[in-house]
């Protein structure tokens, strides 16, 4: 039978496959805040199973504030890249050093 | 025996969209496997009984949040070959990184497992009532005891969407836009001239 183990070990994965988007797409933020979605999906599943396996919603509710705040991350973050590509005309993240001291 | 076989096709499905979403060479392709991705991690929410958060996530990140990264990938124009320049090369570190957390996350599970790891027991405060629907449930949890964290979530998405607006808003300048004061003192004297021209000739203003 299915119990958290399984849940637990599909969340992780994916927070794994996350991690290893932002490292291996460094130049590219468009990948980078897609890889941060999947990671914050991984979160999701984790509370989701959680909640649903010890008979406590509380877990569900976190997971929709989690929701919240990441459609609001992404919104910014995509305004971001948008005036960001507008100065420069690019989006390499790498030489983006214009504030550095 | 549906339940495992449907558990394992989603997480199967999931994770094989996840990895392909970091491994497109192309964005556009990699945010349509992360829809994929979205869609079957609403499938596993499904199985453990938890509707809401799947149709909800399903509703946002489908709907909205994935449309947002596909308008903007396909508004820029970028040479996208050039920025995965680094991504051989970051190769080797990033699997030594991934293996070492995935494997620290493991070993987590395993104590858990093991009865090392004590998650304590829920109060019981937050237990859906026996023959009360998913979204039932949540809506008296959230519109009760959690009321005022719904409403800063609420301020959360207003501060979001008046950040995203202030940021891209930009002021163009050949644009004729409307000058208030300048409307209101006009007056009709300067504005209009009455001419009474002869029968048959035409008049130049």
């Amino acid at each position: 039978m299915i119990g958290i183990e399984h849940y637990v070990v599909v969340s992780s994965i994916l927070f794994v496959l996350g991690v290893l988007g932002i490292f291996l797409n460094r130049k590219n933020i468009i990948v980078i805040l897609m890889a941060i979605e999947l990671i914050l999906l991984a979160v999701n599943i984790n509370l989701v199973a959680f909640s649903a396996f010890l008979g406590d919603l509380t877990g569900q509710i976190f997971a929709m504030f989690v929701l919240t705040v990441a459609a609001g991350e992404a919104a910014v973050g995509l305004a971001i890249l948008v005036i960001y590509f507008r100065s420069r005309g690019t989006i390499a993240v790498d030489d983006a050093n214009r504030m550095k001291g | 025996m549906i339940h495992v076989f449907a558990f394992y096709l989603f997480a199967v499905l999931t994770i094989a969209s996840g990895a392909i979403t970091i491994l497109a060479r192309n964005p556009v392709h990699s945010v349509l496997w992360l829809i994929l991705a979205f869609f079957n991690a609403a499938g596993l929410m499904v199985l453990v009984g938890a509707e809401f958060i799947a149709m909800l996530l399903v509703i946002v990140y489908v709907g909205a949040v994935a449309v947002l990264f596909l308008f903007v990938v396909m508004m820029l124009d970028i040479d996208f070959a050039e920025l995965r320049a680094g991504f051989v090369k970051n190769f080797p570190l990033g699997m030594l990184v991934a293996l070492v957390l995935l494997a620290e996350i493991v070993l987590g599970i395993g104590a858990y497992r093991a009865g090392a790891l004590d998650l304590g027991t829920p109060d019981g405060m937050a237990a859906a009532a026996p023959g009360v629907s998913n979204i039932a449930a949540i809506g008296a949890l959230l519109y009760g005891r959690y009321l005022f964290l719904f409403e800063a979530s609420g301020l959360v998405l207003l501060v979001a969407m008046i950040g995203a607006i202030v940021l891209t808003h930009r002021q163009r300048g050949d644009t004729r836009g409307q000058i208030i004061s300048k409307q209101n003192a006009r007056r009709p004297d300067e504005a209009t001239i009455n001419m009474k021209p002869e029968v048959g000739k035409g008049m130049t203003l």
